[in-house]
């Protein structure tokens, strides 16, 4: 069924001042003015996801740079300065411009489709929370190039260190500023769609799982995007005012600092990781052809790790010395999270169980997610434990843990999602054995890099060092070659796409996974403009019965 | 602990099979009572951990392997059992409580600094350590000693590196066997952090706070490990070496660290002569500013240059007030004796093509403080 022959139009809407020439040709602006000026949800949400890419490639080109250097012992390519830049960068850039605007352009790409909104809520601010991104990013960049080069104290900018950079660092905080000011109000735009948006029948414990987690992941960014933007600020006029905010010696306590960063970095963690468990909760189903097991326990858990997000920051600060209670209180609160997210993976293989199994490209990206996403918590539930803690902070341990969650965890349910949504987006299929090709691969080199670093961490080395001791050779010259593989592999990603753009293997159906969610109810390529006047009733009781929900 | 020890081992052999080698692929060998608990706990941890995974991963991949399309598996339509969510919620609560309680005792031992018998202060530096023997009154510091020929290996200059690479220091810590030994962490400018992981202490070094940690090495040698939080530039490079050492040996050791100290330090009201307090300041700078202000003054990234910089050229109270507390990255120096800035200043003025005519002497110095 398609929306242009969607025999319920207009009724009762009656709001169409124009409806004499609906195809909608007329509003669409051509050439740059249709990016530059975009409010089509579709539109912004291609520019989010292309913005994200090329920051991916930017971000990943950093990597390479450290991985280049560690290959062997000694310095060889950078000086300690510059190394310690790309670690910066490539943290910030991942974090702020890869991982996060992907999933707000996936969220704004498949929300008003997957709810049968017309668009989101707030089209022009869209817009504005879009285009805030490449400037940021622009100041990240160009930061590399200014008088003492860019911020180097890691993503986490710890003060006192962070108060010595150049203006590389207040470049680093604008930057942090306009990203922030962007996520809140694509947050707000989120939030707001999924709240008002909905198809009749819709309610909220009727939504795609996808939706739950863009609402919770939302709230969270609400919450947490401020206070970094505070943490920041603080910075910039300890470095510039004359205020002591994180300086000792007027009064000032350097681990506030850390408080108020990881009060906005724990939630953060998991602003990356529940919109992943949203897009594996679509996935998953569809190709076991069988209802998502326990959808209720599975919104509780998302909604519990979300809270107790904010409970667990300072075991990120196990090593700082806090009293033997607070160690105590933020190691069991910490281990908690364990079981909402065991509830998740639990529930994810009862949804497999008595399946009807087939293993598409996002289908074999959603299970090597459940896969290496617990590898992840399990290494996470080690580094929980504090006084275990002791020996792995701030070593490659810490590195491994949270590129199992972020790369195997985020990156793969996003690689999954466009696999998925790629034949909505493009109307054409992809090749199945290039996006098999492009897993098997992935997969492979990814465990190539970053399974040695486990064992690097436990032997004790250092992060963010661009130099090693000697009993560190072997494993991190295996990580170097996976890390140029793997970012190798991601280029045959870009080809898939275009590919796929440029008319892949062919047409897509409507409908091709058979999925009974309302994202595929509409042509492929999804129109321009879908959902105008919302699904009626009967098409959307349909769906939910399919997903057991009705 | 020991059936857990033996449930771990049993259900993770890999682990097993890689903790035979030394520092390589676990944790290094345990030298003290916390390390050794750290290491049961994490075998425990892992045991359970892999009874976890073996169960989860084994039911996922039967459910991938049987029940396929390809295969014929026709769905069944099965999606709610609240029983089912309610077991799953409990028992890995449960799981979590024992591996929580083992946890919870070791670390309130961790916390246990009282009744150290030997307290030593810890001083993070950019970048080396500074240690003080509060109970003996002296003080050292620590510094790389790999040769920056080896460390540098651009356009293929690199020096073939020895064993204990980037793990070598000029002057190690050193403390008795079978005592407990309070370390207090501080800094003097960035956050560092001060670890020993064959002891499994590790603890911040915090500007403008004071953190402990302690440990009681059960036997001599020498344990090697490095600063464990991102400093700058030369994070990478200053390592923490301790040597353990008989208490008659570390009882020597003191009493000749003490007779250095004393025939070392510089009498106060000492009036020096100006070409002697350059050559001692040629030293002081070395040690402390060379790192960033380069040892020609040419400065570099965000640290200026010191040849022809207005300070060092203009009024000697503004130099020394610059020295002595500071400004922006430049950290205060109140650290080093009246001699050492009085020299270090009157270096500085007399160096890099810096033709000024003045001096410093320690009074000044000492006046200036106040």
């Amino acid at each position: 069924m398609s929306t242009t022959a969607n025999p319920t139009i207009d009724l009762g809407a009656g709001h169409h001042d124009h409806a004499h020439d609906h195809d909608h040709d007329h509003h669409t602006l051509t050439g740059w003015r249709r990016w530059v000026y975009a409010t089509n949800h579709k539109d912004i949400g291609t520019l989010y996801l292309w913005f994200s890419f090329a920051m991916f490639i930017t971000g990943g080109l950093m990597a390479l740079g450290i991985r280049a250097e560690l290959f062997t012992p000694g310095l060889q390519f950078w000086q300690p300065e510059f190394f310690n830049q790309l670690t910066t960068l490539h943290g910030v850039i991942m974090v702020f411009g890869a991982i996060m605007p992907a999933f707000t352009g996936l969220a704004n790409w498949m929300l008003p489709l997957m709810l049968g909104a017309p668009d989101m809520a707030f089209a022009r601010m869209n817009n504005w929370s879009f285009w805030l991104l490449p400037p940021a990013a622009l100041l990240l960049i160009i930061s590399l190039f200014v008088p003492g080069g860019a911020a180097a104290g890691g993503w986490t900018l710890y003060p006192p260190l962070s108060l010595q950079f150049g203006m590389g660092m207040d470049l680093a905080i604008f930057a942090i500023h306009l990203l922030g000011i962007s996520s809140i109000m694509g947050s707000i735009n989120i939030i707001t769609t999924i709240l008002n948006m909905r198809a009749p029948g819709m309610t909220l414990m009727k939504m795609p799982m996808f939706a739950w987690t863009a609402l919770i992941t939302n709230y969270l960014l609400v919450a947490v995007a401020p206070v970094l933007a505070g943490a920041v600020t603080m910075l910039l006029t300890d470095r510039h005012f004359g205020t002591h905010f994180f300086k000792a010696v007027g009064g000032g306590d350097p681990v506030l600092f850390q408080h108020i960063f990881w009060f906005f970095g724990h939630p953060e963690v998991y602003i990356m990781a529940l919109p992943a468990f949203g897009v594996v909760s679509q996935i998953i189903p569809t190709f076991a052809r069988k209802p998502l097991f326990g959808y209720h326990s599975m919104v509780y858990a998302t909604a519990s790790i979300a809270i107790l997000s904010f409970m667990v920051w300072a075991h990120h600060m196990f090593s700082v010395g806090m009293p033997a209670t607070a160690q105590l209180f933020f190691m069991f609160m910490t281990m908690l999270i364990a079981v909402p997210t065991g509830v998740k993976v639990f529930n994810w293989i009862a949804t497999m169980w008595q399946g009807s199994m087939s293993f598409e490209t996002p289908m074999l990206f959603a299970v090597g997610f459940v896969c290496l996403f617990t590898v992840g918590g399990f290494s996470g539930l080690v580094l929980s434990i504090a006084p275990v803690d002791t020996q792995m902070h701030d070593t490659y341990y810490v590195v491994a843990h949270f590129h199992y969650v972020l790369v195997a965890g985020a990156l793969f349910s996003l690689f999954g999602a466009v696999y998925y949504w790629l034949p909505k987006w493009t109307g054409n299929m992809y090749s199945e054995r290039a996006g098999k090709f492009h897993f098997w691969w992935s997969m492979v080199w990814f465990n190539v890099t970053f399974f040695p670093m486990h064992f690097l961490g436990l032997a004790g080395m250092p992060r963010r060092i661009p130099d090693y001791p000697l009993q560190f050779t072997d494993f991190n010259a295996i990580a170097s070659v996976g890390a140029f593989c793997f970012g190798l592999g991601q280029l045959f990603f870009l080809y898939n796409v275009i590919h796929t753009i440029r008319g892949g293997v062919g047409k897509a159906p409507a409908n091709p996974w058979d999925s009974p969610t309302l994202e595929w109810e509409v042509p492929s390529p999804a129109p321009h403009h879908t959902w105008e006047t919302p699904p009626d009733e009967a098409l959307v009781k349909k769906g939910l019965a399919a997903q057991a929900l009705e | 602990m020991r059936f857990s020890r033996a449930c771990a081992l049993a259900a993770f052999l890999p682990a097993c099979s890689f903790a035979t080698i030394d520092g390589r692929y676990n944790f290094q060998t345990p030298q003290t009572l916390i390390a050794h608990d750290i290491n049961n706990l994490h075998a425990w941890i892992m045991g359970v951990i892999a009874v976890i995974f073996v169960a989860v991963f084994g039911v996922m991949f039967y459910s991938i392997f049987k029940h396929r399309k390809s295969s014929g598996h026709s769905a069944r339509h099965f999606h709610e059992n609240t029983t089912v969510e309610i077991l799953w919620t409990l028992i890995p609560a449960l799981i979590l409580v024992v591996m929580a309680w083992p946890a919870a005792k070791v670390v309130l031992a961790q916390k246990d600094t009282r009744d150290a018998e030997v307290t030593i202060k810890a001083t993070g530096y950019q970048w080396f350590w500074g240690y003080d023997y509060l109970d003996y009154g002296f003080g050292y510091k620590s510094k790389l000693a790999t040769p920056r020929d080896q460390i540098e290996n651009y356009k293929d200059k690199g020096q073939a590196k020895g064993e204990h690479y980037l793990l070598e220091v000029t002057e190690p810590l050193v403390v008795p066997v079978g005592t407990k030994v309070r370390v207090l962490t501080t800094s003097n400018d960035v956050i560092h952090s001060w670890g020993m992981p064959a002891f499994g202490v590790k603890q911040d070094a915090i500007p403008g706070f004071i953190r402990d940690t302690w440990f009681k090495a059960d036997r001599v040698g020498t344990f090697r490990g490095q600063c464990v939080e991102l400093c700058g530039r030369d994070h990478g490079f200053m390592p923490i070496v301790i040597s353990v050492v008989s208490k008659d040996d570390f009882k020597t050791w003191v009493d000749k660290k003490q007779k250095d100290a004393k025939a070392a330090a510089d009498d106060p009201n000492k009036v020096w002569k100006l070409d002697e307090m350059i050559a001692r300041g040629k030293t002081v700078y070395d040690a402390n500013c060379a790192a960033c202000h380069k040892a020609d003054g040419a400065g570099g990234g965000p640290f200026p240059a010191l040849a022809g910089s207005k300070i060092a050229n203009g009024p000697i109270a503004g130099h020394l007030d610059i020295v002595l507390h500071g400004k922006g990255a430049m950290p205060s120096w109140q650290g080093l004796s009246d001699t050492e800035i009085a020299a270090v200043i009157t270096y500085e003025r007399h160096s890099f093509g810096n033709k000024m005519t003045d001096m410093l002497q320690p009074k000044d110095v000492k006046a200036a403080r106040k």
